[in-house]
């Protein structure tokens, strides 16, 4: 593990170091609201999935989603941070159109989880920690609509009361390359554990970036919130649009001022939502319609025991198994496509291979076609059945690609199939020779150039894999050419 | 009781439930009786919507169900509900302008456990605003007045509030019953000051879900009554255990008849000695004196103890009431149900309008103390504070009942005062609440029963604080000083037509 | 502590009720009327008493992650002073 090196940018007047800080709001899987019954699915018709208690009508009252608590806890141990047995719930106060009763029930001083961390993978093999504030649980808001009419915004409150988890970060990351691969990381995690989705384009996770500047071993800038970036491709672009911003403002004798800022995609700039001190005064106060929420200790642990092996942990054991870092780290960047390994080696593949044949091969096919690796055509044990043929020598690579094209495009079994097509690779020494007599016999004025240049053999080599229909081994086909040509061995 | 009263309306609510069982009067001669009565009654205010159809519909159903052999425990019985518990199809106001049109889509867990045990609803009976008042004058809908009256005077007196209304119904035979609920004293200090019963159960004993909440911490639903007995049988259908009310505690609810008349020999009455206050009218002092004795006579023991922080009850109360308010009355802002202003800009101008135009001045006034009082600089120097306070308080009464069962205290300073009499200084209006909201900000369950007239002939009550969760010794306290007291004096019927 | 028209025009605006200049005044007096009667609570040793978050002993209750609400949107937009293909509606709000 590499330390990371120093990340700094240049200014007119000199180095620059970029302090960044992220609080991440991702929505909580669970069929019902955090404190209501209502159902958590997106895209249903306006106002449909909408509780009494989320409307805020006179009289109603929340109550606690057990599932919803159970997911922030899972989250936690996820994150490797302090579970907190008794955490409280307060009124976050303000009045806005998504937010019907007047005030928020979110976590104030007392939330569920504490400190923890989050270890991410960098280029070059540089890996880095970003160390986790707290988590706490909240409510989210309805969503308004303001484009249908030039004068009304048409409030949906479909989402409001969803459970969400509010992860924040220390300011521990230095680039934009660290905060992409944070919140890549996180999301990971999140789905590993099956506690969010991490579908940024449904807003089921969210990021409020903040970005600060300072010369290099000075005390910290001023730091501005760049609210809502909501996707991955823009987190990168926004934390060097924003650093550039400010290290320019202040080399042109400008102060930073606290302030809020939205992400515009298209002009891939930040613009001014609002300064800070305009913001409302929160008046947060417990919520005297809830108990503080008290964990069992044997609850906390069984939720432990029951957590799946999180990417780190999968990164490890791959390396252990033989993979590169790199490659253990393509794998685990996703749960699926882990599982979709894991499920290769269970069928048999050798480690190393199965990662190249997937990484290569396979996982660009499902790219290509825009499939995600769950809808993909091809069963773990085909492609394990496919490397398994390669290294028995039944086929040789070339093959492989074919049969996995017929496996895409028709199903089957890939044994079968090379049964069934001939597709068998010829390692028999005689018919090769055959082969190879016939090809030097048809070129005499290659065979001069070969021996000038041995280098060129390999045009003879595919020459003849062309004539035995790519069947031949290409071992054993270069092998006899070199002692028919009389070439030197290869060192 | 074997004989029908003069009329009807005279019942007692567990007189008529006897009466009704035993079919000597069907619910809908009963709750025809009292549908005049409500009509008649206009004058009083006391109601802010009568349901008669519905009520009598109710009545009718109800006797089917009796002549099947299948009455429920409070079948064809005529209530009053204090309009702030949300009731299903019927306009729910809270006594606001803000709410004057709304109608809930669902019922609230109280009322909904008195329609399945049978009962029939006469109406919604006028309140405080919100609750906020002692008084049931910031009402939009108009003040209550008193049934009672002082001797040789027309001038119209208070009922006392916030529950004014559902005292008014009580004390003047409109209803056999009503609900109520309790904040600093709003079923007590009305019950006391029209002659009548009420009791605040403790915290969490009534579920909260669906009615309009004022103070959560503070806020429960509880009977008022003509007997110590009705209150009894309507406690037990009022509470419930609530899945959907995180604050409803996890106690079954007990028989809260059973045991009344158990009397009170070998009891300790405890008599606070802060709650005698300087500059009270002799007469308080008597009336405190007399339950004092009359429960000495039937075998109780009076201990002094002492209530150190008592004073500092009421300042408590009008920091955590408030905010706690300001909070809860934020959802009023036009966009979903209520009061919308019209002509406005932007969404700033349209909730500053509407809670403008639709919140009344007291109610105004409080949420803007709340929002100070949570605000940023502010929250350590009052809202913090006060809730330390609330745990000092709250530990003296631990501290007294190491000594005494149930405490004896006068549930008010003074009778009921006249109508516009205290509304100019807020504080002096928020005085009338001093022996009550201890018991709110303490949780505990506390019964106001009538004990005595004063020299012009209005009545007086005195109160019980109990245990958490010991309903039945306030219960029993107080039937023993209803006996003792026979306190059967009723007021004229002033309103009705001659 | 006690207030002066600033603040009682900032904290109207905070809880969003229109407060017309008239009434600033007289509800600058009644509110320092409260404040001053309140300040008795200074008079209290408050060291190591800790707040009263619940009156109720007991845990936070939860319940199971079911759906048991929801898929009545005309009831709740019953009330709705203004409303429109079920949404309700509000004047622009500028984000």
């Amino acid at each position: 593990m590499s330390e990371r090196s120093a990340k700094l940018i240049k200014g007119a007047t000199g180095d620059w170091e970029i302090v960044i800080g992220m609080e991440v709001h991702a929505q909580i899987l669970s069929e019902s609201k955090l404190f209501s019954g209502a159902p958590t699915a997106f895209g249903a018709d306006p106002n449909s999935q909408v509780s009494y208690v989320d409307a805020g009508m006179p009289g109603m009252l929340p109550v606690i989603n057990r599932k919803c608590v159970e997911q922030a806890v899972r989250t936690g141990l996820g994150l490797k941070a302090k579970i907190n047995l008794t955490s409280v719930f307060d009124r976050k106060n303000y009045f806005y159109p998504d937010l019907p009763p007047g005030y928020q029930i979110s976590q104030y001083k007392n939330p569920i989880v504490g400190e923890g961390e989050v270890l991410i993978d960098l280029k070059d093999g540089e890996t880095a920690r970003v160390g986790i504030e707290r988590l706490h649980m909240e409510q989210d808001a309805g969503k308004l609509l303001h484009d249908q009419h030039p004068d009304h915004s048409y409030v949906d409150l479909n989402r409001a009361g969803v459970a969400l988890m509010e992860i924040v970060t220390k300011p521990d990351m230095r680039s934009s390359e660290e905060a992409a691969a944070f919140l890549r990381k996180l999301r990971a995690i999140v789905r590993y554990l099956g506690t969010c989705d991490g579908n940024m384009d449904e807003g089921s996770m969210r990021a409020d970036v903040n970005v600060s500047v300072r010369k290099p071993g000075g005390p910290l800038g001023t730091r501005c919130e760049i609210k809502n970036v909501n996707s991955m491709r823009f987190i990168a672009q926004a934390v060097e649009y924003e650093a550039r911003r400010q290290v320019d403002l202040i080399e042109d004798g400008g102060t930073v001022k606290q302030e809020t800022r939205l992400f515009d995609a298209r002009a891939g700039e930040t613009r001014h939502m609002r300064f800070k001190e305009d913001e409302d005064d929160y008046r947060y106060f417990p919520d005297p319609d809830l108990m503080p929420l008290v964990l069992d200790q044997a609850w906390v642990r069984e939720i432990e025991a029951s957590l799946p092996e999180l990417p780190d942990a999968k990164k490890a054991r791959f390396i252990k198994a033989g993979l590169s870092a790199y490659d253990a780290s393509v794998l685990v960047a996703e749960k699926e496509s882990a599982e979709y390994f894991e499920a290769m080696l269970a069928a048999g593949a050798e480690p190393k291979a199965g990662a190249n044949w997937l990484n290569n091969e396979y996982f660009g096919r499902l790219n290509k076609a825009g499939l995600a690796i769950a809808d993909g055509p091809v069963a773990p044990e085909a492609n394990a059945a496919i490397i398994a043929m390669v290294a028995k020598n039944v086929i040789s690579g070339k093959i492989a690609k074919d049969v996995l094209d017929i496996i895409w495009s028709e199903g089957g079994d890939p044994r079968a199939i090379v049964e069934s097509r001939g597709l068998k690779q010829v390692s028999d020494t005689s018919a090769i020779e055959k082969a190879i007599d016939a090809v030097i016999a048809a070129n005499p004025d290659k065979v001069d150039e070969v021996k000038a240049k041995p280098k060129l053999a390999s045009w003879f080599v595919g020459q003849v894999m062309k004539a035995t229909g790519g069947k031949a081994n290409p071992g054993v086909v270069n092998a006899l050419l070199k002692v028919r040509l009389g070439l030197p061995e290869e060192g | 009781m074997t004989t029908l009263p003069g009329n009807l309306t005279e019942f007692t609510l567990a007189e008529a439930r006897d009466a009704v069982r035993a079919k000597k009067v069907s619910s809908k001669e009963l709750t025809t009786a009292f549908v005049k009565a409500v009509a008649d009654a206009r004058p009083l205010n006391a109601f802010v919507t009568e349901t008669p159809e519905k009520a009598i519909e109710m009545a009718m159903a109800s006797d089917v169900r009796i002549a099947h052999g299948e009455a429920r425990a409070l079948e064809g019985l005529p209530l009053a509900i204090k309009d702030l518990f949300c009731t299903k199809g019927v306009k729910t106001t809270a006594g606001s302008k803000i709410l004057s049109n709304f109608v809930p889509p669902y019922e609230s867990t109280v009322s909904q456990n008195l329609w399945n045990a049978g009962a029939v609803m006469l109406g919604k009976t006028n309140m405080d605003e919100f609750a906020m008042g002692s008084s049931n004058e910031t009402s939009h809908f108009g003040p209550v007045f008193n049934p009672w009256r002082a001797r040789n005077s027309n001038a119209n007196l208070v009922p006392g509030g916030s529950s004014g209304g559902s005292a008014t119904a009580v004390s003047g035979n409109l209803c056999l019953a009503a609900t109520g609920t309790d904040t600093g004293g709003s079923i007590r200090q009305p019950a006391a000051v029209t002659g009548i019963v009420g009791l605040k159960p403790t915290y969490g004993r009534c579920s909260r879900w669906g009615i309009v909440a004022f103070a959560s911490s503070l806020d429960q639903a509880g009977p008022m009554t003509r007997t110590v007995r009705d209150a009894a049988l309507l406690l037990k259908h009022m509470a419930s255990v609530d899945p959907m009310d995180s604050t409803s505690v996890d106690t079954p609810v007990p028989d809260y008849e059973a045991g009344l008349e158990s009397g009170v020999k070998g009891l300790k009455i405890g008599i606070p000695k802060e709650y005698r206050i300087d500059g009270a009218p002799p007469e308080i002092e008597a009336l405190w004196s007399n339950g004092a004795d009359w429960l000495r006579a039937q075998g109780a023991e009076i201990v002094e103890v002492s209530l150190p922080h008592t004073k500092y009850a009421l300042p408590t109360y009008y920091i955590v009431a408030p905010a706690e308010a300001s909070s809860n009355l934020a959802r009023y802002d036009g966009v979903r149900f209520g009061h919308r202003a019209r002509a406005t800009d932007d969404i700033i101008g349209l909730y500053e309008k509407s809670r403008g135009e639709g919140f009344g001045k007291e109610v105004q006034r409080r949420i803007l103390i709340g929002t100070y009082v949570l605000s940023s600089g502010y929250y350590d120097a009052y809202y913090a504070r006060a809730q330390k306070l609330r745990t000092l308080i709250s530990r003296d009464f631990t501290e007294a009942f190491k000594t005494c069962d149930v405490l004896l205290t006068p549930a008010t300073p003074g009778p009921a005062f006249g109508v516009g009499e205290k509304t100019a200084d807020p504080v002096s209006m928020y005085l009338n609440d001093v022996f009550t909201v201890t018991v709110n900000l303490a949780g505990l369950p506390g019964i106001s029963v009538p004990a005595g007239l004063t020299a012009n002939g209005l009545p007086l009550g005195l109160q019980f604080i109990g245990k958490a969760f010991d309903e039945a010794t306030i219960l029993r306290a107080a039937r023993a000083t209803e006996q003792a007291a026979g306190f059967a004096a009723k007021p004229a019927h002033w309103w009705r037509a001659a | 502590m006690s207030v002066d028209k600033d603040t009682v025009r900032r904290i109207a605006k905070l809880s969003r009720i229109a407060l017309d200049e008239a009434r600033v005044a007289p509800m600058v007096d009644e509110l320092n009327g409260i404040f001053a009667w309140v300040q008795q609570l200074n008079e209290v040793n408050i060291d190591g008493v800790p707040p009263m978050t619940s009156v109720v002993e007991q845990r936070l209750k939860m319940r199971e992650d079911e759906i048991t609400d929801g898929g009545n949107a005309n009831e709740l937009m019953a009330n709705a002073p203004q409303g429109e293909d079920h949404f309700f509606v509000v004047p622009k709000v500028v984000e």
